[in-house]
């Protein structure tokens, strides 16, 4: 019988054509336009490491006083400085902890035909490739002891691997950066986490991947300067040493706390860290904290544009109208069959057979509003390079799941707006049919 | 107008068919005032002026390799040099930054160093005395920077030069009475006075986002070279040489040192692709919300005629009873065109409240603005306007129904 209704839907999309090919656009351009937002939205609002994300914390310290905080609702700032960094990794309460930031030095290929190039660079602790889930293709990350010695070490990606010793085995190799010679550790495998959770602050949460990793330690014994912001409450004097006593945000902190136990009392740690700032005379206010796991500071550092939510929003609006539209073209389009459907109920048919004919009817519609919805889905993610900057609208494409959410989505929401109709059909008398033909 | 209540009469029966139309014009209205509304405040942030003369303007990203950040200086002089020799280059200079870049300095300014809070949020450009010849500013008042007045300082070392020029924007929102050129202003938290020695007509900050709209033209212009890892050149072309320098500059520049890195994106990028790419979310915005209403618009449209078909059709009869007892063409015309004004009414007065309601909504979850009530009205008469003329070809075969209509069948 399914085979049966199906084979009667497929023929009834011929006989109202013009109907017919109004409700299969309707369906096509309202899905197209969801699905093409919402793989937008989708890639923005990625959980990109779903495994820990919850272990994952970022602390916040208010060294700045609440008249400054009140600017931006009771809010720390969104970096911390470098007297707070280490006052963190000195305490060293979590099981793994690294503070970072980013750094631009060049890299000099050993080649003398190549010019000096620049990646995308950060300096860690050793921690960090642990607590990340970094893979790696070679090697690993360096020892907490070169944190220590403040090693001329460094950990690169495959694609700098690639470039500078042709995808060949470097570790234990060296790699010169500003003309300063750093042994190779380990060579990372493809890893591009979207967004860039650890450092949503100076990426936007969107940016190429990182190819350089070198010790935090060494990084600010050659006094390399954040290639990122840099947000000072007053002037902080003059040469680098003023800068790094000074109250200027400029550094990320993680701390890895697998338990949520061990989240609270990092909290009360934190608390008691800034009460103590408050009793030397550094802080004059009392303990402003904050603790983020990776999705509630993705949340706080606002990663999702603006456009892919307002955008999707229109969207649904518009796969909303769409579906109205269908319901009344459902409505024409079954109750001009009245007729038939008067004559199959006297033949003996039942509502619940009436049912299902004409909801298995709107679904052979919805699948054919599917499959223009995912031609024009397709033109849609192409065309997404025009809305959204190119590092967004590279993670915009058209995968498996993807195509099957799209078709799933037709199909259903025409069934669902074919209730109705559908509702209507089975209402219709018998013998009054019968009767005015 | 006689024929309004036969036509709620006849509504009346047909209540699935009328809700969902004007639900759905309803909604449509809702949508593209948005729409619309947002189409607009983008294209009005396209059309901000930066204050530069954009054409026959070239910017370039050069970082420096191996060399400490506090020995720059010389190095970006001698590029300076070598860029203003070449023949097609009008000016250059060496700046921290420009108007759509997307990063510079900002901080507050006072005009009493002892106020504790600063009085207006400002950008600053430390630059030389090529600064106004090569962007295209137009000075309004005072004199440009002189050469002897420039000097080269460490980045984290900076503190507000003697003599600033500050544009009209800043000037006005620190000295209301117009008289800025001359006075002194404090620069940064520190203690230290600058005199505006100029004042130019316009220049924008360097970002585009929202939290700068606040102070998007206020700028300061400071007589500072710095030194430090990374440096943006702005070169002027003479006339219809662009391109060419486009080409030379950076050929130039490698040959002079090598030890530099000028990224392969947005390393040399023209003015106008500056603007393009600093505007092209809200280009890209504007042209899908564009696409979205005329799609919408035309499903609405669709919908109106497939349902309007279907009631013709289905009231064939009774058009030939009406056309019979001596209705004229022009009467059922007009009765199904006045059907689909009542309907269209009724869809646009739910329409506008929904349309406010949402954008009331999105002021709270995105920081837009209030819509105009201007564009609801525009959208009302669109849609109405809409309407009509989806009927129109189905109500004219309804009065093309010959009164034999009446006789035929039972």
């Amino acid at each position: 019988m399914f085979a049966y209704y199906i084979q009667l839907g497929l023929r009834s999309l011929r006989r109202n054509p013009l109907l017919t090919a109004l409700m299969v656009m309707a369906i096509g351009f309202g899905v197209a336009a969801s699905m093409t937002t919402y793989s937008v939205f989708r890639a923005t609002s990625n959980n990109p490491i779903p495994d820990k994300s919850s272990q994952l914390f970022v602390p916040l310290i208010d060294n700045w006083g609440p008249e400054d905080a009140a600017q931006n609702k009771g809010e720390p700032p969104e970096a911390i400085s470098y007297t707070d960094a280490m006052g963190l990794m000195r305490g060293h309460r979590a099981k793994r902890q690294t503070a970072l930031y980013p750094v631009g030095p060049s890299v000099i290929p050993a080649d003398a035909s190549l010019l000096p190039m620049r990646e995308e660079s950060y300096a860690v602790y050793a921690d960090a490739f642990a607590m990340f889930d970094i893979p790696f293709l070679y090697g690993g990350g360096w020892q907490p002891a070169d944190d220590d010695a403040h090693a001329a070490t460094a950990v690169i990606g495959r694609k700098l691997n690639d470039k500078l010793f042709n995808g060949a085995n470097s570790v234990g190799r060296e790699i010169n950066l500003d003309g300063r010679s750093y042994r190779i550790t380990g060579v990372m495998d493809t890893w591009d986490p979207q967004p860039l959770f650890f450092d949503p602050v100076n990426t936007s949460g969107f940016g190429d991947p990182i190819q350089l990793f070198i010790p935090f330690t060494r990084a600010i014994d050659l006094k390399m300067a954040t290639n990122g912001n840099n947000n000072c409450n007053k002037h902080a004097g003059e040469g680098w040493d003023a800068w790094i006593r000074s109250e200027c945000v400029w550094i990320q902190y993680w701390a890895e706390l697998p338990e949520q136990a061990d989240a609270a009392s990092y909290r009360d740690y934190l608390r008691g860290y800034a009460a103590e700032q408050q009793r030397s005379g550094r802080f004059h206010w009392a303990p402003n904290v904050r603790l983020y796991n990776v999705p509630q500071w993705l949340e706080h550092e606002k990663v999702v544009p603006q456009e892919a939510k307002v955008s999707l929003l229109v969207s649904l609006g518009f796969l909303l109208i769409c579906l109205v539209n269908t319901v009344g073209l459902l409505l024409a389009k079954f109750m001009k069959r009245a007729p038939e459907i008067g004559v199959r109920r006297a033949l003996g048919a039942s509502r619940k057979e009436i049912y299902a004919q004409f909801l298995i009817e709107a679904g052979t519609v919805g699948l054919a509003g599917g499959l223009l919805g995912l031609l024009l889905t397709g033109v849609g993610v192409f065309g997404v390079t025009l809305v959204f900057a190119p590092d967004i609208a590279r993670l915009a494409t058209l995968n498996m799941s993807l195509i099957a959410l799209t078709l799933l989505v037709a199909v259903l929401a025409t069934v669902l707006a074919a209730f109705y109709p559908t509702w209507r059909a089975a209402q219709v008398q018998p013998a009054w049919q019968l009767k005015s033909n | 107008m006689l024929q309004i209540k036969p036509i709620l009469a006849a509504l009346k029966r047909h209540k699935a068919g009328t809700i969902l139309i004007a639900l759905q014009i309803a909604l449509t209205l809702a949508i593209v005032c948005n729409a619309l509304f947002i189409i607009q405040q983008r294209l009005d942030r396209i059309a901000r002026p930066t204050g530069l003369i954009e054409t026959n303007l070239l910017t370039l990203q050069n970082g420096w390799v191996g060399v400490d950040d506090k020995s720059t200086g010389p190095l970006v002089r001698a590029d300076l040099q070598a860029i203003r020799q070449l023949p097609g280059v009008e000016d250059a200079i060496a700046t921290n930054s420009y108007p759509l870049r997307g990063g510079g300095w900002s901080t507050g300014v006072r005009t009493n160093p002892d106020a504790k809070k600063s009085e207006a949020h400002t950008t600053q450009y430390f630059v030389d005395d090529h600064a106004l010849a090569t962007m295209g500013l137009k000075l309004i008042a005072g004199r440009n920077f002189r050469a002897d007045e420039v000097t080269e300082v460490d980045p984290q070392g900076v503190v507000s030069a003697s003599q600033i020029i500050v544009t009209k924007a800043l000037a006005d929102k620190m000295f209301p009475d117009g008289s800025g050129l001359g006075k002194v202003l404090f620069v940064d938290d520190g203690t230290k006075p600058s005199t505006i020695i100029g004042i130019v007509e316009r220049l924008e900050v360097p970002w585009n986002s929202s939290w700068s709209d606040a102070f998007l033209d206020n700028a300061v212009l400071e007589p500072y070279q710095l030194t430090g890892g990374y440096t943006s050149y702005m070169v002027r072309s003479k006339p219809g040489q662009l391109a060419a320098i486009t080409k030379s500059v950076p050929e130039t520049l490698f040959k002079l040192n090598r030890m530099r890195v000028i990224p392969s994106e947005r390393g040399v990028r023209t003015y106008d692709m500056v603007r393009a790419q600093a505007y092209k979310s809200d280009r890209g915005m504007a042209i899908l919300m564009g696409v979205v209403c005329l799609v919408l618009l035309a499903i609405t449209a669709a919908g109106i005629v497939g349902l309007t078909s279907f009631w013709v059709g289905q009231r064939r009869k009774q058009i030939g009873v009406r056309r019979a007892l001596g209705a004229t063409q022009r009467d059922i015309l007009s009765y199904f065109m006045t059907e689909n004004l009542l309907i269209g009414i009724a869809g646009v007065v739910i329409g506008a409240l929904l349309a406010v309601g949402m954008n009331l909504w999105l002021v709270t979850q995105f920081e837009m603005a209030r819509l105009s009530l201007l564009y609801v009205a525009i959208g009302v008469v669109a849609l109405l306007l809409l309407g009509q003329g989806a009927v129109l070809a189905p109500a004219m075969r309804a009065a093309r129904v010959p009164p034999v209509e009446a006789t035929r069948s039972v």
